[in-house]
């Protein structure tokens, strides 16, 4: 099982409309995961049928109990996240604020504060328009954790694809390198960057490969609207040459995008140039991870060797 | 609404890519113009307004967030601090403690709740804050230290520096992650209005209500502006009419825009109705705080 997953940095970058269309193509060999769980769009495409809705839990928040409270000040001394502060008469908490350390409950000497779970949002398992098995999630407003959140799509996905014996799970993620970006990344076999000519998507871009490199993980790259500025399109290419990124396709500004989005629809399923391009990226993005299978065999057999 | 003389406004959106960075550069220069401003960039992970806003770097500051470290002579191995974090931040293994620096959120509770004080705190590098300034306009900018994982505590930071500092400054604007979490949470804190940047497609009303939500649960005047109108339908704004929410300004799709923008340069004086826009989006914030 090869995990795939597009990323990009800089965000409208055309991530999720590369990633549902090869969905589309991988059909059933795939397993689908949603990992922008603050700002999911893959749903618009796909059409899943939330099938199976699971509420998700993380981290805590205080709670005082008025009634004990002998109004000692400790906790809103001790707390680092300015959640703790006295209104109308009363020790408060700001929801928005604790971070749910449970500091305050450990030090109040009357036990007035207790840690409650929170909820944190959903988890889905649906199957697509498609007929294929999509895993995905909503992030409550403002709500921490989406690392964690990340972390327990991508396991569906895992148990799902590896359990009706699928070759792919295809990783839609989120923009930045923070938390959710780190967590989609964990596990995957290969990152499909999308960026596009500009200063911006360039600067983003190289942040976004420090970090894959980190992780050791093979990354070719999509360069989208790549006529929007051609210069920037050959810096773009010089700088995947020097890095060993793999360079998948340039693909034009195109309004079929936005149409076949307005539709519901991916880019795939109406006849365009635009078909052919991805159905190429999809067969490059194949054969590298193919090439890395029979690495992985060639390993095993000479460990067969060994014994 | 506001005490303070200064007028905070922060521009977001849910979804990435639909012209904060556009905006926020542009409605900085053009208000510099005649007015000292400032643009802070909130989006630490990929801050882009450097980009656009040249100047003079006037001082580069490191920022750090407080980790516990083990003093490993002093611990007695009860394993107090493996329990009380709740981030599995400090985990004790037999006779060792690791810490996960990524994981910490400087609680302080492992290290003061340790009764043999075996964890002092520590300073750890998260990232860095620049000020850039040109003329009338002072950009300061976070950046996120790549592969460390929260942006908050850095966000938290920039708030309270230029807070300090930049008191003065009439005209605010900061520039916001993407997304709905905690992070553009963190960013729009204190501010007093809040510009969603939208695009007229399906992804850009799907975000953009999540953003709406995220901003009426926090109690924030918004206001709207549809970037790239005319590139997708109307749902937007039959949205934006349903809701009852002030469309602020339409900027129309330009591919004069796009190519400007992909040399990373500004736009509001090399496109005509850009100026009246971004003094129409001022006057329109201005009307509604300062009454």
């Amino acid at each position: 099982m090869n995990e795939i997953v597009i990323l990009s940095g800089k965000g409208g970058t055309g991530k999720t409309s590369i990633a549902a269309s090869l969905a589309v193509l991988a059909g059933n060999d795939a397993v689908i995961a949603d990992c922008d769980v603050d700002a999911a769009n893959m749903h618009l495409l796909l059409k899943p049928d939330f099938g199976y809705t699971s509420e998700f839990y993380s981290g805590e928040l205080a709670v005082i109990n008025h009634d004990l409270c002998t109004k000692c000040e400790k906790c809103e001394e001790i707390c680092r996240f300015d959640a703790i502060s006295f209104i109308n008469f009363q020790y408060q908490i700001n929801s928005l604020n604790c971070e749910g350390c449970g500091y305050c409950e450990k030090i109040c000497p009357s036990r007035a504060i207790s840690m409650h779970e929170q909820k944190s949002g959903n988890l889905y398992i649906s199957i697509t328009r498609l007929g294929s098995t999509m895993v995905h999630a909503k992030l409550n407003i403002g709500a921490e954790n989406s690392g964690k959140l990340v972390a327990k799509v991508k396991s569906e996905a895992k148990l799902s694809a590896s359990k009706d014996g699928k070759l792919y799970i295809i990783v839609d993620g989120s923009p930045g390198i923070g938390c959710p970006v780190v967590s989609s990344l964990a596990g995957a076999n290969y990152v499909v960057l999308v960026t596009e000519p500009s200063v911006s998507a360039l600067h983003d871009l190289k942040r976004i490969y420090a970090l894959i490199k980190k992780f050791r993980i093979k990354a070719g790259c999509i360069i989208n609207k790549y006529d929007m500025n051609i210069e920037k399109t050959m810096e773009i290419k010089s700088y995947l040459n020097e890095e060993n990124i793999v360079h998948l396709a340039d693909i034009a500004y195109d309004i079929n995008f936005t149409k076949t989005m307005i539709e519901g629809k991916t880019i795939v399923e109406i006849p365009s140039p635009l078909k052919k391009i991805i159905e190429n990226i999809w067969k490059k993005i194949r054969s590298q991870l193919i090439i890395k299978k029979n690495e992985n065999c060639i390993y095993i057999n000479r460990k067969q060797l060994e014994f | 609404m506001t005490k303070t003389i200064a007028l905070k406004i922060a521009i977001a959106s849910g979804k990435g890519g639909t012209g904060k960075t556009l905006l926020s550069s542009n409605l900085a220069a053009y208000c510099s113009q005649t007015q000292n401003t400032l643009l802070v960039d909130l989006d630490v992970e990929e801050p882009n307004d450097f980009i656009f806003i040249k100047g003079t770097t006037k001082n580069v500051s490191y920022q750090y967030k407080m980790i516990p470290v083990w003093d490993e002579s002093k611990c007695s191995f009860c394993g107090i601090c493996s329990i009380n974090c709740k981030y599995h931040a400090v985990i004790q293994l037999r006779n060792n403690i690791t810490i996960f620096n990524g994981l910490c959120h400087s609680c302080y509770a492992c290290s003061e709740l340790c009764p043999m004080n075996a964890l002092p705190m520590q300073k750890y590098k998260i990232g860095e804050i620049k000020t850039i300034v040109n003329q009338k306009l002072i950009l300061v900018e976070g950046r996120l230290d790549i592969g460390e994982e929260k942006a908050v505590p850095l966000i938290h930071q920039i708030h309270k520096q230029v807070d300090k500092k930049y008191m003065a400054i009439p005209i605010q604007i900061f520039d916001c992650p993407p997304g709905t979490s905690c992070p553009l949470v963190a960013a729009c804190k204190d501010t007093d209005f809040v510009i969603l940047v939208t695009e007229p497609t399906p992804f850009g009303l799907n975000d953009l209500k999540l953003a709406v939500e995220t901003m009426r649960k926090l109690n924030k005047p918004i206001g709207i502006v549809i970037n790239r109108q005319g590139i997708g339908n109307a749902d937007v704004e039959k949205y934006c009419d349903v809701e009852h929410i002030q469309i602020l300004a339409k900027i129309p799709y330009d591919q004069k825009i796009a190519k400007y923008y992909s040399q990373g340069k500004l736009i509001f004086d090399k496109i005509e109705f850009m100026g009246s826009i971004l003094q129409n989006i001022i006057n329109t914030i201005e009307k509604q705080i300062r009454i």
